[in-house]
């Protein structure tokens, strides 16, 4: 089998099989891509309403979110909502790394250890979109092992919170990991952020051996950092850096209704 | 080699000359995914799935692959089918491809699936050698089940998500074991199994390679007496 060493041959076969794979690789992620679109956006969608506790399991998710989630842009940085970003088609975290899109974070700033913060949110109201029963908004910042990504609901109030979940992080199972736990995050259910109308400074902490009052929730066991890891990113995201002067709207707003 | 009967090259993998017992290869992956057995299981299939095609294909294209690039042209095989598998995971069990994030990916990288193409398909015909990546594939995959069994019944209580001690973090009365959802729990499980396997069977006790002499001692002593 010498002729199947030589130059000519060597370079056949590896110039065919190049094609050959190539060819069934890209067909493979071409044929595949709509599914796992739809997959990611499902598995979104299922995220947001698992945090503002609204989904039973069972429920088709799609038609779920269609009934109750309204999907708006806020400009963070005066809380008001933006009509020229298309809320379906925003994508905040590839405005995050645009540097059109978004601002680099200096150190002191930064508690969340996230870099660079967009200047849009998207945020997702829970039924009637002028006077919503709930605010869901996406939150990240560093846990222990990386950054943990997820979302964080709120009432109409602006004031009170519903839950808050996960939907991406590496924190240790068994100890950190337990933000994942049902049970954990039953607790943050009625919690405030603020105190009276001091939307400047969210209140809202983890603390070590049980929690005492509205702005407190119970630590996770044996997770320190992971617990640090929660209180700033939410103390950063709930501050003015954050969605304080978009949730503030909500404090007057209810005001001047009564 | 035509002396090998199909029911040989299936199940001897699997239980007398098991991938991971026996030759130790394909612990990286092994360590990685196997805290719950769900996730095991998926890795079992995806692994089966590679090696087997793998091992099919290589050997299809045996008598033409110049022995020069053979390992590239094994290593493009390979990983074309690898990241067909993981596009199909996605597609279809996207919960699952994120808990194996990462570790699709590298069943390229496993020893058992190079290794299989090299020792076996290049040197027979396509349908034994799809049989063999089956059988080696299914070796992995028995001891990964083994392994995820005894991970997350000791872990985190439960087996296949359904709990069977109900942990305390639940309000159970079972203190889950933390070590076992860690990766290094895993060479322990797996060095126990090793140790089962052969104390089961004599045979796969490797031959010591060489023997400390205690040579030192007498030279002292005949040092001494002199």
């Amino acid at each position: 089998m010498a002729s199947n060493n030589s130059i000519k041959k060597t370079l056949i076969v590896a110039f065919s099989l190049c094609v050959v794979c190539s060819v069934v690789v890209s067909s493979a992620a071409v044929v595949l891509k709509p599914k796992q679109v739809q997959n990611q956006e499902l598995d979104r969608k299922s995220n947001i309403l698992q945090v503002t506790q609204l989904y039973r399991p069972g429920d088709d998710v799609e038609e779920k979110y269609a009934e109750l989630i309204t999907p708006r842009v806020v400009n963070l940085e005066t809380g008001e909502y933006s009509d020229d970003l298309d809320p379906n088609s925003y994508d905040q975290f590839a405005a995050a790394n645009d540097p059109a899109t978004s601002r680099t974070l200096s150190g002191d700033q930064d508690i969340a250890g996230i870099g660079r913060q967009e200047k849009f949110s998207t945020v997702y109201l829970v039924g009637d979109p002028d006077d919503p029963d709930q605010i869901v908004m996406p939150i990240r910042g560093q846990g222990l092992w990386g950054l943990m990504e997820g979302f964080l609901s709120v009432r109409g109030d602006g004031n009170t919170i519903v839950g808050l979940s996960y939907y991406d992080q590496s924190e240790t199972p068994g100890l950190g990991g337990e933000v994942d736990n049902p049970r954990w995050k039953a607790q943050w259910d009625g919690k405030k952020i603020y105190e009276g109308d001091d939307y400047q400074d969210p209140q809202i902490q983890l603390v070590k051996g049980g929690a005492s009052d509205e702005y407190e929730v119970d630590a996770l066991s044996g997770a320190s950092l992971t617990s640090r890891g929660v209180t700033n990113m939410l103390r950063f995201w709930l501050s003015d850096q954050g969605y304080a002067r978009y949730l503030a709207r909500f404090h007057d707003d209810s005001q001047g209704g009564a | 080699m035509a002396t090998d009967s199909v029911k040989d090259v299936v199940l001897s993998p699997v239980f007398k000359n098991n991938p991971i017992a026996l030759q130790v290869l394909g612990i990286c992956s092994a360590l990685a995914v196997t805290n719950s057995m769900s996730v095991s299981l998926v890795m079992g299939l995806a692994v089966i799935a590679v090696t087997a095609c793998s091992s099919m294909f290589v050997s299809l294209i045996r008598n033409h692959i110049p022995s020069s690039i053979r390992i590239i042209v094994q290593m493009t095989i390979i990983a074309s089918l690898v990241i067909v598998v993981d596009q199909v995971l996605r597609a279809y069990a996207y919960d699952m491809s994120k808990q194996l994030s990462v570790f699709v990916g590298l069943i390229i990288t496993n020893c058992i699936v190079m290794g299989r193409a090299e020792a076996y398909a290049m040197q027979n015909g396509p349908v034994m050698s799809f049989l063999d990546g089956v059988g080696n594939g299914l070796g992995y995959a028995v001891i990964l089940l083994i392994v995820g069994f005894i991970r997350e019944l000791l872990g985190s209580g439960s087996v296949f998500g359904l709990t069977i001690l109900p942990t305390i973090q639940n309000g159970g009365w079972y203190v889950p074991n933390g070590l076992m959802l860690l990766p290094p729990s895993a060479f322990f499980v797996i060095g126990l199994l090793i140790w089962v396997l052969r104390t089961l069977n004599p045979d796969q006790i490797e031959k010591t390679e060489y023997r400390i002499v205690a040579n030192s001692k007498t030279k002292i002593k005949e040092t001494a007496n002199v």
